[in-house]
């Protein structure tokens, strides 16, 4: 859209700026103003330079949690981009049926996340649950995800893909329902198979749709903290310790000011500086479709 | 075709055994519950249902959640649709880094804001109150509100705005009379986006509450006890806490893909 030139529109803007500058920047300043001192006490504090940014990345928690954390966002995109765009592409089209769908797709996402924490906590026992009895039991294989990491891990990453792949679903579906069907019936005349369809049409197509949820879902997974700590609380040890939960720890847990908004820092300007990269092929993606 | 119908109903199947167990536990005593696995309730109860909904300290946690859900959307909405309009009608000094500024405020991990909102609101003296979260969840709404607002108002042609200025329309009276009539699907998507974000998180809630303003996500906390587990009362509060969200996924139903989609499709 051609946009009228006007500084007055700042007018428009304000209320969110004061809004967001209130919730955002004061908090922010405070974290900045935490992480060059050690604080004892109210008007006791000493300023300590970069000290608690070297201590913090030196760390061998923090270290462990974001290895921990990049595997497990890599993992569930892996995982969960694909199986969207699959399922997106079997729902039905049209009619009761696509309604239907739609509501139970979404179920998921309404579910606070400690409910969903409480939902797999429950499903997943081996004594009163029917995922691990089925598991344990059907398939004799002695699974209990308190105890091993490795069946923690995949609890975590199978709750995530139950809550969440719904997001891409719903995405890839509104992606698909936009393409005319004079696409389709051009590729119906070339003579071209399913595959084809999929590869030359469906996919450029959504394009656009595919990078919010490729966005989307990296941030959210990147500061997943409720669920996790509902579900195995970390353990068993660390096992599935990921960043949030760590800070949350440093910070609540052992009030450790200093070093808590040092990790504040490194863990946003993490978060930040690939958001900028997805954001600038977001909007060069963007330009590219309309063009 | 077979195939695919067979895929989706193994997916549905993945995603309501969860929800369905959870239901299942409500219904049952907690005796039954330990003592075995049962798949539906030998013994049906409404006990743990009862017992939630005539405990004020269980109800008032519903009643707590919805008022700040409320108070949030509400905030978002009235701040997000004239920023919004401005995003898609104007160019303006620094317009495109205010953009990328507030979705960054989308990005921030809640975990490092916990610690200083509790200290700012404390400050103010908001601690413990329901303002106090719907404020804290404006941080990632009012974003997100801008975003898809954004999205759905770039939709509607620049020449209804312009026509109706040579009519003689303020810009107020346009606005509200004309303008939001038009994206009224946008505005209900992002209330439902809104209502969403704000109902699902729990961290920032918890942090920012002790007691009079305590979320359900909060107080089902106390099913751990000495006693051991009360996993009937825990999976009725589940259960509870999901009603609400399937009733608004219901409005929204046929404006909800477009939605996720942020209104750019």
């Amino acid at each position: 859209m051609r946009k009228t030139e006007s500084n007055k529109a700042w007018l428009l803007v304000l209320p969110v700026f004061l809004l967001v500058a209130f919730s955002a920047i004061i908090p922010l300043m405070t974290v900045v103003n935490y992480s060059v001192q050690d604080i004892f006490g109210p008007g006791e504090a000493y300023w300590v330079g970069t000290e608690w940014f070297k201590e913090m990345l030196r760390s061998e928690d923090l270290r462990g949690a974001f290895v921990r954390q990049v595997i497990f966002s890599a993992t569930i995109l892996v995982i969960q981009i694909p199986l969207g765009i699959a399922i997106a592409l079997a729902m039905p089209a049209k009619g009761w049926a696509a309604s239907l769908s739609l509501v139970l797709v979404a179920l998921p996402l309404l579910i606070p996340w400690n409910v969903v924490g409480t939902i797999w906590q429950i499903f997943a026992r081996g004594d009163i649950g029917l995922g691990g009895w089925f598991v344990n039991d059907m398939m004799g294989i002695g699974y209990n995800y308190t105890a091993d990491s490795l069946h923690a891990w995949i609890t975590v990453v199978v709750m995530d893909i139950w809550h969440w792949t719904p997001l891409v679903v719903l995405l890839c579906y509104a992606g698909l329902r936009a393409i005319p069907d004079a696409f389709y019936q051009a590729a119906a005349i070339d003579g071209a198979g399913r595959w084809k369809v999929f590869r030359y049409i469906q996919l450029p197509k959504l394009r656009g749709v595919l990078l919010i949820a490729v966005l989307l879902r990296f941030m959210d997974s990147f500061m997943i903290y409720t669920e996790p700590f509902v579900l195995t609380g970390g353990g068993p040890g660390t096992a599935t310790t990921f960043l949030s939960q760590q800070l949350v720890k440093i910070a609540l847990g052992q009030f450790d000011l200093g070093p808590a908004a040092a990790y504040s820092i490194i863990y946003f300007l993490i978060i930040l500086a690939a958001s900028f990269v997805f954001y600038n092929i977001m909007v060069r993606v963007g330009r590219g479709d309309r063009a | 075709m077979r195939l695919r119908y067979l895929a989706l109903i193994v997916y549905f199947g993945f995603l309501l055994l969860p929800i369905y167990w959870l239901v299942n536990m409500s219904l049952k005593t907690n005796v039954e519950i330990t003592s075995g696995l049962t798949l539906w309730p030998q013994n049906l109860t409404f006990a743990n249902y009862v017992t939630i909904l005539t405990d004020q300290s269980w109800y008032s946690g519903y009643i707590n959640s919805f008022i700040y859900v409320a108070m949030n959307t509400a905030i978002s909405l009235t701040v997000a649709l004239p920023a919004a309009y401005a995003f898609s009608r104007y160019r303006f000094i620094g317009d495109k880094h205010m953009f990328f500024w507030l979705l960054t405020n989308r990005m921030a991990p809640p975990a490092v804001f916990v610690l200083p909102f509790f200290q700012l609101y404390q400050t103010f003296g908001l601690f413990d109150t329901h303002i106090a979260v719907a404020l804290a969840h404006c941080l990632f709404n009012v974003p997100l509100a801008v975003w898809i607002l954004e999205g759905f108002m770039s939709g509607v042609p620049k020449e209804i705005d312009e026509t109706a200025y040579v009519d003689g329309y303020s810009f107020p009276r346009f606005f509200l009379f004309v303008f939001m009539p038009l994206i009224k699907a946008g505005i209900g998507v992002t209330a439902f986006f809104c209502f969403m974000f704000s109902w699902v998180e729990l961290l920032m809630a918890r942090t920012l509450t002790s007691v009079a303003a305590k979320p359900i996500g909060a107080i089902m906390t106390r099913t751990v006890s000495a006693a051991g587990m009360d996993w009937g009362t825990l999976a009725a509060a589940g259960v509870l806490t999901i009603v609400p969200g399937v009733l608004v996924i219901y409005f929204v139903r046929n404006y909800m893909a477009k939605g996720f989609a942020l209104g750019r499709v």
